[in-house]
C-alpha cells in the first residue's frame, strides 16, 4: 500500500523547522529530530545543450563522507546509481565508470560532454512527527540548498512530508497545518531548477536554434536585428567551450552561428543601414575560415571508427598512424583557433557587432518582416531551383558544391523566419530540403576527405610510415569514394523530390503565409 | 517470503520479546519485515506504540473483507511494519471455525503479501487451538521459547508431538531457552544440556535481564534502545541461528 508525500517550499523565517510550525502542530503532534543533519555536496550534470533535461532525466553527483555517487533519475521514476570513482568533469559518457548508468547515457549524450550545470551544498535534516503516544506518524525531511555560485540568496527550503504507513490521515492533517503557515507554499521546484533560479537561469535554456518570435508586421530591419542578436548570443555562448575544447559541438554550434550570420548579412543586406553588411561580411568570413580546419578534422575523427570498421582488405589497426596524424593536426589547429578566439580582433568584432545591432532603428519606409521574409525565401528558393535544374550527370563537382551553399542559405532563411510560418508547412519544406542537403553534404565531405587522405598519405610516405598504413588508407579512400559515388547517383532523385510540384506548392504557401 | 511463528503452549515465556527484537534485527539487516500481533493482549502492538485496533476487528480480518494490507501500520523503524492486535482477536478461534478450511485460512490471507515482505513474524497467543493449527500450517519455522524447567520440557515434547501430528505441511521447530535465571542451578543445567541433546533447540539462550523488561518502559525493541547491551547481543546470536535455519 503506497503512502503519499506532501512537498512544500518555505521561504521566510527561521530554519529548518520554524517555531511557528511546532506551535501550530502542538499538542497533537510533536517534532522530534531523527538524526544529525547531513551536508551533501551536490553537482548537477548535463550536456551544454541540456540533452538529459530534455529527455526528462537529471544526473547528480552526490558526495557525503563516503565516495561520491552518481544518481540518474527520471521523471517517470527511473533511477540508476553508480559510484563516481573520481570522475572529473567535463567528461564524455564513455569516460564514466562502466555499468548501466554509462550505458543509459552513452546514446543520449553522444558526442557531447557532461559538465556541471550547477553546484550546491545541501543540508538535509530529518524529523519525526509524533502523535501523543510518541509514535512516528510522518517523516519531515528539510533540505536547505546553498548554491556554490554567488547568488541573490539561497533557494527556498524544501520540505517533504511523508506519511508512515497506516497514518496517512494524520499526515494529511499535518500537511494542512503546514500549508497554513506564512511563507509556506505547496509544491517545490526540482532542486536543480531552484539552484539555477537564484542566479537567474533555468534548465534547458540553451539551444542552438534560431528561436526568436517575430511578427509579420514588425519592421523587417528589427526582425533581422533580432535574428542576428540571437545568433550572436549563441556564438558567444560557445566561445569558452570551444577554447577549452570541452567537446566538438561547441565549435560546431559556434561555426553554424557564424555561417547563419553570414547568410543573414548576405540575404538581408538591403534591410540593414548602408554599409553595415559590407563592413561585417569580411569580418565574419575571417571568423568562419578560422573554424574550418579544426571542424574538418573533427568530422574526420568523429567518423573514424565507423570508417575503419568498413575496411575490407586492411586491418583497422593499420590506420593508427593516420589517426595519430589527424589527432596531432587537430591539436595544432585547435590551439590556433583558441588563440584567435582570445584575440583582441575577435572581441572587437563581437563587441562592435552587438553595439551596432543594439543601435539599429526601424528604416523609414522599410518593408515589414512578412514581406521581407517572403522575398528572401522566394529568391533563395528560385536560385536553388535554377542552379539544381542545371546540374546533369556530367556536371563538374563545383556545381554541386555551389548548390550545397545555396541550399544552406535557403535552409537558414527558413529558420530565421520560422516563427512567421505555419509549422507543418515549414517542417514539410525543410524535410525535402534536408534530404537534398544530406546528399550534397555527403558528396562534398567525401570529396574533401579523399583529397585529404591522398595528401596525408604523401606526407606519411615521406616520413616513412609502414606500408600497411598506406595500404589501409588506400582501402579507406576507396570506401569513401564508393560513398561519394552513391551520393552522386542519389542526387537526381533527391533534387526531383525537392523540385516536385508538391514541394514547390509548399514553398508558395510558405512565402504567401509570411504576408499574413 | 518466510514465515516465523513465535509460539508456545505456555504463556509468559518470552514469545513477544523474541518476535519484537528479532523482527527489528531482521529489518535493520535490510529485510522487509511484517510482525503480525495475533495475541489479543497486544503486547507487541503496545511496544511499537501502535493503537491496538483493526477496523472491523478479527471477523473482517479473517473473512478477508477488511484487507490485511489496509490494517498494516508502519513502525518507527525502516523496513518493519506491524499488523496490530485487536481485542476481538480473543475470538479468532471462533471466527476461524466459521470459515471453510480454517487451518489454511491464515496461509491464504498472508499469500498476497509475498511481494511486499521478505519475512513475517507471527506473534501468537499461548494455548492449543484452531488458531494454533492455522499458525503452524502457515509457518515455515516455529520459534518456541522455553523456560528451562522440567514442566516446560514436558510442554516442548507436547509441542513437538502436536507438530508431528499435523496433516500436510509441518513447520520446522526451533526452541530456545528463555528467561534463564542464572542464580538457579536447574535453569543453568537444562540450558547447557538441552542444545546438546536435541537438534531442535538453539544454542543461544536468552537470560532474564532487566533490560528486556525495560522494553515496556521504553516501548521499543531492546535491540533499538540498547543495541550494545547483553540482551541485544543474545538476540543477535539467536537471530543468526534463526536466519541459518531459514536459509
Amino acid at each position: 500500500m503506497s503512502v503519499c508525500s506532501h512537498n512544500f517550499a518555505y521561504t521566510d523565517g527561521e530554519r529548518p523547522v520554524p517555531a511557528a510550525v511546532r506551535e501550530a502542530l502542538a499538542p497533537r503532534f510533536s517534532v522530534v529530530p531523527a538524526a544529525r543533519a547531513r551536508t551533501l555536496r551536490r553537482t548537477w550534470l548535463d550536456t551544454f545543450d541540456w540533452r538529459l533535461h530534455r529527455a526528462g532525466l537529471t544526473l547528480e553527483c552526490v558526495s557525503d563522507r563516503g565516495p561520491a555517487e552518481l544518481v540518474l533519475s527520471g521523471t517517470a521514476g527511473e533511477r540508476i546509481t553508480a559510484t563516481a570513482n573520481g570522475t572529473r568533469w567535463p567528461v564524455l559518457a564513455e569516460g564514466l565508470p562502466s555499468g548501466p548508468l554509462r550505458d543509459r547515457l552513452k546514446g543520449l549524450t553522444s558526442v557531447r560532454a557532461l559538465l556541471p550545470a550547477a553546484k550546491a551544498a545541501s543540508t538535509v535534516s530529518e524529523f519525526r512527527l509524533c502523535n501523543t503516544d510518541d509514535k512516528t506518524v510522518a517523516w519531515l525531511t528539510v533540505d536547505l540548498l546553498h548554491p556554490s555560485r554567488p547568488s541573490a540568496g539561497d533557494p527556498p527550503a524544501q520540505l517533504r512530508l511523508t506519511a508512515v504507513r497506516g497514518y496517512q490521515a494524520q499526515a494529511d492533517r499535518i500537511a494542512q497545518c503546514l500549508a497554513a503557515q506564512p511563507g509556506m507554499f505547496r509544491g517545490v521546484p526540482p532542486p536543480l531548477e531552484a539552484v539555477l533560479a537564484t542566479v537567474g537561469h533555468a534548465p534547458g535554456e540553451y539551444s542552438n536554434k534560431v528561436d526568436v518570435e517575430l511578427s509579420a508586421t514588425m519592421p523587417a530591419r528589427m526582425a533581422l536585428a533580432a535574428v542576428l542578436l540571437r545568433l550572436l548570443d549563441t556564438l558567444e555562448a560557445n566561445v569558452a567551450g570551444t577554447i577549452r575544447d570541452i567537446d566538438t559541438e561547441f565549435l560546431h554550434d559556434l561555426r553554424v552561428s557564424v555561417r547563419r550570420t553570414r547568410t543573414a548579412l548576405k540575404l538581408g543586406a538591403a534591410l540593414l543601414p548602408d554599409g553595415l553588411a559590407a563592413e561585417y561580411r569580411p569580418r565574419f568570413k575571417w571568423l568562419g575560415d578560422l573554424t574550418t580546419p579544426t571542424r574538418d578534422l573533427d568530422v574526420h575523427l568523429l567518423g573514424f571508427a565507423g570508417a575503419a570498421a568498413e575496411l575490407t582488405s586492411a586491418d583497422p589497426a593499420d590506420l593508427a598512424p593516420f589517426h595519430d596524424y589527424l589527432a596531432h593536426r587537430r591539436a595544432t589547429e585547435q590551439r590556433r583557433l583558441a588563440r584567435a578566439l582570445r584575440s583582441a580582433r575577435f572581441s572587437a568584432l563581437t563587441t562592435a557587432w552587438r553595439a551596432d545591432l543594439a543601435g539599429l532603428t526601424p528604416a523609414r519606409r522599410g518593408p515589414d518582416a512578412g514581406h521581407a521574409a517572403a522575398k528572401i525565401i522566394g529568391r533563395a528558393h528560385r536560385r536553388t531551383l535554377t542552379l539544381g535544374g542545371a546540374i546533369s550527370a556530367g556536371s563538374p563537382p563545383e556545381m554541386l558544391h555551389d548548390l550545397r551553399k545555396r541550399c544552406k542559405e535557403l535552409r537558414y532563411a527558413l529558420e530565421f523566419f520560422a516563427s512567421l510560418h505555419d509549422l507543418p508547412t515549414h517542417r514539410g519544406a525543410v524535410r525535402e530540403l534536408k534530404g537534398l542537403q544530406d546528399c550534397l553534404g555527403t558528396y562534398q565531405d567525401c570529396q574533401v576527405q579523399q583529397e585529404e587522405i591522398r595528401a596525408i598519405a604523401a606526407d606519411l610516405f615521406a616520413s616513412g610510415v609502414p606500408v600497411a598504413a598506406l595500404l589501409a588508407m588506400g582501402d579507406l579512400a576507396s570506401h569513401v569514394g564508393q560513398r561519394e559515388r552513391r551520393a552522386r547517383s542519389e542526387f537526381s532523385s533527391r533534387f526531383t523530390a525537392f523540385a516536385s510540384r508538391q514541394a514547390q506548392a509548399r514553398f508558395e504557401v510558405l512565402t504567401a503565409s509570411a504576408h499574413s | 517470503m518466510k514465515i516465523v511463528a513465535t509460539y508456545n503452549i505456555k504463556g509468559g515465556v518470552g514469545k513477544t520479546a523474541a518476535a519484537v527484537n528479532l523482527s527489528h534485527l531482521a529489518a535493520a539487516g535490510g529485510q522487509r519485515v511484517l510482525l503480525a500481533d495475533l495475541d489479543p493482549q497486544a503486547a507487541a502492538t503496545f511496544l511499537f506504540r501502535v493503537r491496538p485496533r483493526v477496523k472491523g476487528g478479527g471477523t473482517a480480518l479473517i473473512r478477508g473483507s477488511a484487507g490485511l494490507d489496509k490494517a498494516i501500520k508502519g513502525t518507527d523503524f525502516d523496513g518493519l511494519d506491524l499488523l496490530p492486535a485487536d481485542f476481538t482477536f480473543r475470538n479468532l478461534d471462533l471466527i476461524l471455525d466459521t470459515t471453510k478450511k480454517p487451518t489454511q485460512r491464515l496461509t491464504r490471507l498472508l499469500r498476497p503479501l509475498r511481494t511486499s515482505y521478505d519475512l513475517v513474524f507471527l506473534d501468537c497467543p499461548p494455548g492449543i487451538s484452531l488458531l494454533s493449527e492455522a499458525v503452524l500450517h502457515a509457518a515455515d519455522l516455529v520459534l518456541a521459547p522455553i523456560i528451562p524447567t522440567t514442566l516446560s520440557l514436558r510442554t516442548l515434547d507436547q509441542l513437538t508431538g502436536f507438530i508431528g501430528g499435523l496433516d500436510g505441511h509441518r513447520p520446522a521447530l526451533l526452541a530456545f531457552c528463555s528467561m534463564i535465571d542464572r542464580r538457579k542451578r536447574l535453569h543453568n543445567e537444562i540450558a547447557e544440556r538441552l542444545p546438546t541433546e536435541r537438534d531442535d533447540v538453539a544454542t543461544t539462550a536468552i537470560p532474564a535481564l532487566s533490560m528486556i523488561e525495560r522494553m515496556a518502559v521504553q516501548r521499543a525493541p531492546v535491540t533499538a534502545f540498547a543495541p550494545r547491551s547483553a540482551a541485544s547481543r543474545c538476540y543477535a546470536d539467536l537471530w543468526a541461528e534463526v536466519r541459518a535455519r531459514l536459509s
